[in-house]
């Protein structure tokens, strides 16, 4: 897996407006990570091509779609349901709502640095948005898979009328609401990647500090704790990296559905619900998926879709089929 | 650890416990040996369920003290009392498809380091539990494809396999048919037996409570009305006195233990 993603890296670099061939991708890519700063002759465009345009977006999406499914995956095992992601939460857009107030108090004449405030407010968000969505989910004792997801649309269908009238307000500066609502890769700088790689790492290794525990999760609340397990910490811990996971995704790429869903539940499927394997391999296997769907949009597609509007077309179909099957399951 | 020596484990002094402003326990005084098999009879919604939550630490009293081996119970680390004591619950539910062995497995969870994986001697342990349970035939199978009561001797082998010195079973034997439910208990009644462990039972069957149970405790609206040796408190009064039923007593030389029948009273 970890091998097709760098060949995924490698391929999808190559390909958009200007085709560049594998071997002078792997060159560049070779001279960038020895430090010799050296100017090896390179064609100055090329290389700007390929480091400063694509390469950022490619590892974006690697990075975005790997922290997303992995969100999807620790939701899913956590709130033991199999329907549970980002999206389906309202969690990403509740970090878009959060992502728009600065724009707008921007506009109001805040002087509010982007660059830190978006992924505050974006976390700010996420957080009030969980919270909000268990909490209308709770009456019901046992978070029944209808419920939590139900609360997940309402939340978020509240919050898209929000951005909307936060839109109205912002006026001049809808374009960049209405890419957080659709979510696209194109805005990618390398400063991004520092950001998000390390905040993926840590969230990774937190989660599989905990995948044991949340394999047990798997056997209901009360007979974990009688395992040792404090499930109120464990469940505190796990949802505010994800959500601060998700926050930090959603500042960069904008709202970008479905991958959280898909990549977990289908590698489910085929490895089995053990979670230190599926933590990893979801992580992989959303980057890969990731960055496969934005070099179709990047390259393939005549004209720019945004990422997110690709990610939700292919990936409504699909939550529509889980929800029948189980539907059909528990019935 | 010794553990043929009987000794007092739980002690419980006016112990009160209510759930959303209703009373489920009151003004419990209860204490527990080392090496016997509890029974807790009553009817439902009396306390039973409750009691033993309060007993392995998932809930906690709103008055009174419980302690465990002389500790306050709410002293003791999660992870300790996890090593001592197990619970099978009444309806094992697993979301996901876990295998067998992989649920029997997590049972060796409070004993393993956060980076350390199973043992040669968790492995073996695991292989004669699951073996000793008669689950061992599907161990490879997803748990979400067993019957009721496979899923039951599953969730009873994760509990033996956590090595416990005590044994808490919520109704754990009431979904299984009269073979399995016997032959599950007289199991457990041999590890009671022969390696002392202490059981605490919460079970409907007055009949089979009288077969496996040294001592029995009758609850009634959160209250203990009557506990005691199980030949001396399994009386028709008391029965009558906790479930509303007319009861007999009798000795039955074919199971070789005192057996009830009863009927409702006469309007």
């Amino acid at each position: 897996m970890c091998l097709l993603l760098l060949v995924a890296v490698v391929v999808s670099a190559t390909m958009g407006f200007m085709q560049i061939p594998a071997t002078t991708v792997l060159q560049l890519i070779g001279h960038a990570l020895s430090f010799s700063g050296k100017d090896a002759g390179f064609d100055p465009v090329v290389t700007a091509v390929v480091m400063d345009v694509r390469l950022p977006r490619i590892l974006a999406a690697v990075l975005v779609g790997g922290m997303l499914a992995l969100c999807g995956t620790v939701f899913q095992a956590i709130l033991l349901n199999p329907l549970a992601d980002p999206y389906t939460l309202g969690i990403s857009s509740g970090a878009a709502f959060g992502a728009s107030l600065v724009i707008v108090l921007q506009v109001v004449g805040l002087a509010l640095p982007s660059a830190l405030s978006v992924p505050i407010f974006a976390f700010a968000g996420s957080i009030g948005t969980l919270f909000t969505v268990l909490a209308l989910a709770s009456e019901d004792r046992r978070l029944s898979s209808t419920s939590l997801i139900l609360s997940g649309v309402i939340v978020a269908a509240i919050l898209s009328a929000a951005i909307g009238f936060l839109k109205f307000i912002a006026d001049e500066q809808v374009g960049i609401i209405i890419f957080w609502l659709m979510g696209s890769l194109s805005g990618i700088s390398l400063q991004n990647i520092f950001f998000l790689l390390p905040v993926a790492l840590i969230g990774m290794a937190v989660c599989l500090f905990y995948s044991r525990d949340l394999n047990i999760m798997a056997t209901g609340e009360r007979a974990a704790a009688t395992l040792g397990v404090n499930t109120v910490r464990l469940r505190w811990i796990l949802l505010v990296t994800c959500s601060l996971m998700t926050a930090l995704c959603v500042s960069v790429s904008g709202i970008i559905g479905f991958v959280g869903l898909i990549v977990p539940h289908l590698l489910r499927h085929l490895i089995g619900p053990e979670n230190r394997q599926l933590i990893i391999l979801s992580t992989l296997g959303g980057g890969l998926l990731l960055l496969l769907a934005d070099t179709v949009t990047r390259a393939v597609l005549p004209a720019e879709v945004p990422i997110g509007v690709l990610t939700a077309l292919i990936g409504g179909p699909f939550f529509a089929y889980i929800f029948k099957k189980r539907q059909r399951e528990n019935g | 650890m010794d553990r043929t020596t009987s000794d007092i484990l739980w002690q419980l002094e006016q112990v009160d416990f209510s759930y959303k402003d209703q009373p489920v326990l009151a003004e419990i005084d209860l204490t527990l040996s080392s090496g016997k098999c509890y029974g807790i009879l009553g009817p439902n919604g009396s306390g039973k369920t409750t009691l033993l939550d309060l007993l392995c630490g998932l809930a906690a009293a709103d008055k009174g003290e419980i302690r465990y081996r002389e500790t306050l119970l709410k002293q003791w680390q999660a992870r300790e009392l996890a090593q001592r004591i197990a619970l099978v619950p009444q309806d094992f539910q697993v979301r996901f498809g876990f295998s067998v062995r992989e649920v029997v497995e997590m049972g060796r969870h409070p004993h393993l380091g956060r980076f350390s994986s199973l043992t040669e001697q968790g492995h073996a342990l695991v292989d004669a539990v699951m073996a000793e349970m008669g689950v061992d035939g599907f161990a490879t199978r997803s748990v979400t494809r067993l019957s009721g009561g496979e899923k039951q001797r599953v969730a009873v082998a994760r509990a033996l396999v956590q090595d416990p010195e005590v044994l808490l079973l919520d109704e754990a034997t009431s979904n299984l048919d009269i073979y399995h439910s016997l032959s599950i208990l007289a199991l457990i009644h041999r590890r009671v037996v022969g390696q002392g462990l202490t059981v605490v039972a919460a079970i409907h069957d007055l009949n089979l409570a009288a077969y496996f149970c040294d001592e029995l405790i009758f609850l009634k609206n959160g209250r203990i009305i009557c506990q005691g040796p199980t030949d001396e408190v399994l009386r028709p009064h008391v029965i009558e006195e906790v479930y509303g039923v007319e009861a007999q007593v009798r000795e039955d030389a074919f199971s070789a233990c005192n057996q009830v029948s009863y009927r409702l009273p006469a309007a």
